[in-house]
């Protein structure tokens, strides 16, 4: 343990000269993982897509409503009222416990690449008016995978709920567990789940949207366990990896497996909700929800 | 040369000893191999535990349930789908206080593993672990759980049925329950398969059993593309009982005897009785929702991160 002190005394230091980072722009257009060119192929239909207008369709494919992944950022963007997020939970520092090769330099370059600190940002906002905390991943930071700090961020997001007593809505988009943080990844499946019953037992909402893709450790704690489960169209969600199913069970696995709809009808999605759609659900569903009726 | 080779090794030694007729002889070699087992088999690497614990005649959970408890009744069924042999729980009695046992239930041989399909449970074995410990809960039982799994089946059928979902709501329960529960790992403790069990006042660990967050196996694949670097995967992620036992994660290691469990079965069962008895009753004064609390509690404060105090930095720029 006290290998681990030093070296967690070490990071932090080495962590204070990157304190002051740039303002992060909430509503600067996706540049990430976009590709340069301006029109690509969808990965769907093989049509082509304009790159430029894409943040504008809601990434959103015109000719065959494929749904894109997105940056938490754009996520935030298009679905709460303008100007009205406040992100809450900043600060927190990734650490190696296990002292792995390598994972340091990981997670620096992620952070340049997203400007994200981690894979989960939250805070307060409100939904055509109706205030909430949002939960967002990103999948783009090392596949969304919850480590110590995600499962902290998560938590400390519904305890954050539970003390304004609002509603939470949390879009999850992730691999899984971190591997690289071993078992304290493990317990943080523990964590979120009972800081889920902890909000549940105020008599709060929670809703959990589940997007492409969604599975392992996040699928197996609090994302199945919200009040009401949506789901985009075609999004990937499951426990088990599509390619672990099929060498244990050495065949290839039907079409349409673990997606949303699939989901849908084995009954562990209340609904399929396509993006467009996705706001004004949401903000259906918190009035419905309301407290206080006005 | 790991712990198998040794073992066998040790065990050809012994078929040797037992040919020979000059009981002089006999005991100085004896003494002689107990003095190899000492020094051969203390001091064990992490890779010698994972395959300890995968041991084929390490003791299952019901040679535990057996020994331990004074009487087991087993209960059957999830009553919502089927039943699945790879968890088995029921009401047991433990001096004289009446328990509920739910534990993963590896197989002795090859056609007892298919029949508990390798204690890799399904939804539904999830559920009846639920079930059964909802029950525990209304009729204020304590809960034990034996942890024994290399992870929660992934197939067809577990997808659909929604393993996830299963996983999760035994997490979400297992925190808000008001009786104490405490969860033994006894050999392999595979991922949120393990977990879905082990969300508990008491951790216990047995000293050759792993816990991790996958196998060093599926570790190695992911991370370095090569499933057969096994062995230094589990040096590296920190499965071993006595790693655990500094990160807090598990709460007591329960002894075993040279070599493994399954050199002195008895007393691995006597040691983990003690273990269980002396947990249960340090948290008999406790109240129900002090129990429920401080499990809650003790989860809250897992993880390893560090957090800015921004206002000694003057400020956040933003």
């Amino acid at each position: 343990m006290n290998d681990l002190v030093k070296a967690f005394e070490q990071r932090k230091q080495e962590r204070a000269k990157h304190v002051d980072r740039p303002r992060r722009n909430y509503n600067r257009d996706s540049n990430i993982d976009v590709p340069k060119g301006l029109y690509e192929k969808c990965s769907n239909c093989a049509e082509p897509v304009n790159m430029k207008q894409i943040a504008q369709e809601q990434f959103v494919c015109k000719h065959c409503g494929e749904h894109f992944k997105m940056r938490a950022i754009d996520r935030i963007n298009i679905t709460v009222d303008p100007g009205s997020f406040i992100e809450k939970g900043l600060g927190y520092i990734t650490l190696n416990p296990l002292f792995q090769d390598g994972y340091d330099e990981k997670i620096k370059q992620y952070q340049e690449k997203t400007d994200l600190d981690e894979a989960y940002i939250y805070g307060y906002c409100k939904i055509k008016g109706n205030p909430c905390v949002i939960g967002v991943m990103d999948s783009y930071f090392l596949m969304g995978s919850m480590g110590s700090v995600v499962g902290e961020k998560v938590t400390r997001s519904f305890e954050y709920a539970i003390y304004k007593k609002l509603p939470i809505i949390i879009f999850t988009a992730s691999g899984g567990a971190r591997m690289q943080e071993g078992i304290f990844s493990l317990m943080q499946m523990a964590k979120t789940s009972a800081a889920v019953l902890k909000h549940s037992d105020q008599g709060h909402l929670y809703i959990s949207v589940l997007t492409h893709p969604t599975t392992g450790g996040v699928t197996a704690s609090f994302a199945s366990i919200a009040d009401i489960t949506l789901a985009e169209p075609g999004a990937l969600i499951g426990f088990a990896g599509p390619r672990v199913i099929e060498q244990t069970i050495k065949q290839t696995l039907p079409e349409g497996f673990q997606r949303s709809e699939f989901l849908q009808d084995k009954g562990f999605v209340d609904r399929v909700v396509e993006r467009k759609d996705l706001r004004d659900t949401l903000a259906k569903l918190l009035v419905m929800h309301r407290r206080y009726p006005l | 040369m790991n712990i198998l080779e040794k073992e066998r090794k040790l065990r050809e030694l012994a078929a040797k000893i037992e040919e020979l007729d000059n009981p002089e002889m006999i005991r100085s070699l004896k003494d002689e191999m107990e003095k190899y087992k000492k020094s051969a088999m203390t001091n064990l690497t992490a890779w010698d535990r994972v395959l300890l614990a995968r041991h084929q005649q390490r003791p299952t959970s019901r040679d535990f349930i057996d020994y331990i408890f004074d009487d087991f009744y087993e209960l059957h069924g999830d009553h919502l789908y089927r039943d699945d042999l790879s968890i088995l729980g029921g009401i047991a009695m433990l001096n004289g206080r009446a328990v509920t046992v739910v534990a993963q239930q590896k197989g002795k041989n090859l056609d007892e593993n298919l029949e508990r399909n390798f204690a890799m449970p399904h939804p539904e074995g999830y559920r009846k672990a639920l079930r059964l410990m909802k029950q525990a809960e209304k009729f204020n039982r304590p809960i034990i759980t034996f942890i024994d799994t290399p992870g929660a089946y992934p197939g067809l059928g577990a997808e659909e049925r929604g393993q996830g979902e299963a996983i999760a709501r035994n997490l979400l329960e297992m925190s808000g329950f008001t009786v104490p529960i405490i969860a033994v790992i006894i050999g392999e403790g595979g991922s949120g398969g393990a977990l879905a069990l082990g969300v508990a006042n008491k951790v216990l660990m047995l000293e050759n059993a792993i816990y991790s967050i996958l196998s060093p196996e599926g570790y190695a694949s992911i991370l370095w593309k090569d499933s057969s670097l096994a062995s230094k995967a589990a040096e590296v992620m920190k499965l071993t009982s006595y790693d655990l036992e500094e990160f807090g994660i598990i709460d007591r290691i329960v002894a075993e005897p040279i070599g493994g469990a399954h050199f002195d079965p008895e007393l691995t069962y006597e040691y983990t009785k003690v273990a269980i008895v002396e947990e249960l009753d340090a948290l008999r004064h406790m109240s129900n929702i002090d129990l429920r609390d401080a499990r809650i509690k003790k989860y809250r404060d897992m993880g390893f991160f560090q957090r800015f105090n921004y206002e000694n930095l003057g400020g956040v720029k933003r």
